[in-house]
């Protein structure tokens, strides 16, 4: 540890206390680093410390360790699980070469593939700080990683969507409404999740139930996730609940999943207890995983790092345990970690590359809180660049507004903006359902029907107050 | 689907669901975007949503509403706190300072309490968060039914520290005041980030043994306290139950996990999963 780095510029010699510091002082600007005080002081010491960093060579991420490998079960995940042979192509390089490389026409999407599991979070970070928002983009949409549950995640060309029906009281029918509305939309192929509004088992096992219904009666090629504490999804797997998808919040240190309640084992067991389960018809990706940089520091367990490369670690513990999505919900922590539109953009498209570069099916809450500096317009972008970059999911809530979190993400609308701007188009076991049931009058468009397809109309008859001659 | 031609049905039928939530269902659409109206009507939300953040508790006001509830407990007026955040735009981006009470502050707490200060069951901390707008509406009628509970109370005789209000603080204010005023739990009343539909969302944060450095999961959430959201009578049964169940085993956070027999939100006749009823 705390070797040091150093970068001359002209008479002028910048030098940098450990790896950890340097890494931080190369990241782009974000307000996070700032509290943390960890941030570039000036403009030409960040430059000055990318300089640094682009010169250390991948293979000193091996032994240069940011947080030390008796302190921190990751680090150790980490280093443990390194495949050398797939790392030896690549072994050579520097973190500029490797970004060189990674753009170059060499890096296919087969041979990216390849080397997956010889990169270790630290060094797709360090890559990430040197490479500007085009080459995040540019490199992510090289990166094909598939995952399936009832249907298909991930394939290229194709941008699936979490519906997220939350309501604060997780009342039963403004759930169902909310349900209802978005796959009129077209959107759920990635997930039906709920965020449930009282964090306890039986009310997650109703949720559960109210969801595993809906897929059911409909024969819908999705699958449903209650976003409760890993716990508690172990509970009711106990107690005979319809589990999907199992859901924890990580991050990429020790300190931080234990301020959650869960480490490394809690998560093996519930990976084997959700495959015990035996529910997936297409796969059997049964973890769901959210991320955010920032949540470390707001825990006081980022052991000095810097917000995005914890963030990166977080992808290694993600992909350990085979997810079918894992969420980036950028902009949900606030200006104190990522202050204005800017910034969250930037971290979306970085949080975004380093999954896909690490093998981890990305998608990405773009989103933000009425405390920061941000609006609709920055959401319009941040989702167009991600489009682009063929981010594997987006979120999907009636008119952008999350009334049980509090904060705007992506709205059904917006999912199909961007798949009617992009070319780009749902799962296709849920494409096919969306034309058999009449939602979309287009399998090559997202045309959406202008009357309720016949089999919901059927059911409409049992919403309170509403006659079916209504 | 399309704007302007809803059938009859469609739009009953949306308006009836809206009955059951706030959440924007049935916008209608022109091609697959927002309807001119819907996209202004957003704008709008965002606007004031935006206003509520900055808009700031008047402490004093609060403190006459809390000092007026009827109630067996002796209230005494709040002590008036602040944290090391002066302003909002400083709160904003600095948690941190927002966590710690001003050295000011802190003196008062010496000064105003015996030192060192007599061990009480409970202390409850009033804090403007995100939302002052939410403590300045739901602090006093909640505090109200929450007091009458605790009174009614057979198991234990709560003996509460004198109540605090904190401007510019985070819910880890409370561990701080917590532990300076010796309470053996602290319950935090803040302003949850306003969204666009809920301006005023009252958080309920309960700490066993507070203490600087404590996290998240030492702590228990009771969430979206507001008429339209948990209401004041429920949300303060979770409270006491959730009180008495961390006095039994000593603890909170992820290891008190939240079961009574109505565990699960009962909701107005008539709500039910139409999809599949």
């Amino acid at each position: 540890m705390s070797r040091t780095y150093s970068y001359t510029l002209g008479r002028k010699a910048y030098r940098f206390d450990g790896l950890a510091q340097l890494m931080a002082k190369a990241t782009p600007g974000r307000s996070g680093d700032r509290l943390a005080g960890v941030i570039a002081l000036t403009a030409e010491e960040r430059v000055a410390a990318q300089m640094a960093l682009s010169d250390v060579p991948l293979k000193t991420f091996l032994e240069d360790l940011l947080i030390p490998y008796e302190d921190d079960e990751i680090t150790r995940m980490i280093i443990d699980g390194h495949d050398p042979e797939a790392f030896a192509p690549i072994s050579h390089l520097t973190v500029g070469d490797f970004r060189n490389w990674l753009l170059s026409d060499q890096a296919t999407p087969d041979v990216l593939a390849s080397i997956r599991p010889g990169i270790t979070p630290e060094m797709a970070a360090a890559v990430s700080k040197v490479m500007r928002n085009q080459d995040l983009i540019m490199v992510a949409s090289k990166c094909q990683i598939q995952t399936a549950f009832r249907n298909t995640i991930g394939l290229p060309g194709h941008l699936s969507t979490r519906l997220q029906p939350n309501h604060p009281t997780d009342d039963a029918t403004g759930i169902a409404a909310s349900i209802l509305d978005g796959l009129l939309y077209g959107s759920g192929d990635a997930v039906i999740g709920i965020n449930p509004a009282r964090d306890n088992v039986p009310q997650a096992m109703k949720l559960m139930q109210l969801m595993d219904e809906v897929i059911q009666k409909y024969q819908i090629p999705t699958q449903s996730c209650v976003l409760t504490h890993v716990t508690n999804t172990l509970e009711a797997i106990e107690q005979g609940a319809p589990v999907d998808l199992v859901f924890q919040s990580i991050g990429g240190t020790e300190a931080i999943n234990s301020s959650f309640g869960f480490n490394l084992n809690t998560l093996a067991e519930a990976e084997d207890a959700a495959l015990s389960l035996n529910r997936g018809t297409a796969g059997n990706n049964v973890m769901y995983f959210e991320t955010g940089q920032g949540s470390c520091l707001s825990a006081n367990a980022h052991h000095g790092l810097d917000q995005q490369t914890c963030e990166a670690r977080a992808y290694a513990v993600a992909r350990k345990f085979n997810p079918l999505l894992v969420n980036t919900v950028v902009g949900f922590i606030g200006p104190e970690y990522l202050f204005d539109g800017k910034e969250i953009i930037r971290a979306g498209l970085e949080d975004h590359f380093c999954g896909k570069l690490l093998g981890v099916p990305m998608g990405c809450d773009v989103c933000y809180t009425n405390h920061a500096e941000a609006d609709q317009d920055d959401m319009d972008n941040l989702l167009t660049l991600l489009g682009v970059a063929g981010c594997t999911f987006i979120m999907g809530i009636p008119g952008s507004d999350d009334i049980m979190l509090n904060y705007q993400t992506t709205s059904f609308h917006d999912a199909l903006y961007a798949r009617r701007a992009l070319g780009l188009r749902p799962a296709p076991e849920f494409e096919r359902w969306l034309t058999e049931m009449g939602i979309f009058t287009d399998a090559n468009g997202p045309h959406l029907n202008d009357l309720i397809p016949e089999q919901f109309a059927r059911s409409l008859g049992n919403v309170p107050g509403v006659t079916s001659n209504d | 689907m399309t704007e302007g031609n809803h059938s009859p049905s469609t739009d009953s039928l949306w308006d009836r669901l809206q009955a059951f939530t706030d959440a924007r269902i049935g916008l209608g659409c022109t091609g697959v975007s927002l309807p001119t109206h819907q996209l202004l009507a957003f704008q709008m939300a965002h606007a004031q949503a935006r206003d509520a953040v900055h808009w700031p508790l008047n402490v004093e006001a609060l403190c006459e509403q809390v000092m007026a509830i009827e109630s067996p407990f002796t209230i005494e007026p709040p002590l008036q706190l602040q944290t090391q955040a002066a302003d909002r735009m400083t709160y904003v981006q600095r948690p941190d300072l927002g966590r710690v009470l001003s050295s000011e502050s802190r003196q008062r707490l010496h000064q105003q309490t015996e030192q060192p200060a007599t061990a009480s069951d409970l202390a409850i901390v009033m804090v403007d968060g995100l939302s002052a707008l939410a403590v300045q509406t739901h602090a006093p009628p909640f505090l109200e039914a929450l007091l009458g509970e605790l009174e009614a109370d057979e198991h234990r005789d709560w003996q509460l520290a004198p109540l605090t209000v904190v401007q510019q603080g985070r819910v880890a204010i409370g561990d701080d005041v917590g532990e300076l005023l010796n309470a053996r739990a602290v319950l935090v009343l803040i302003g949850e980030r306003p969204g666009l539909s809920s301006p005023d969302s009252l958080g309920l944060y309960l700490t066993w043994g507070p203490c600087r450095g404590l996290t998240d999961a030492d702590r228990n959430c009771v969430s979206n306290v507001r008429p339209a959201g948990l209401r004041y009578p429920e949300a303060s049964s979770r409270v006491v139950h959730l009180l008495s169940e961390s006095f039994r085993r000593q603890l909170s956070g992820v290891q008190l996990k939240e079961r009574t027999d109505d565990d699960v939100i009962e909701h107005k006749a008539g709500s039910k999963n139409f999809l599949v009823s």
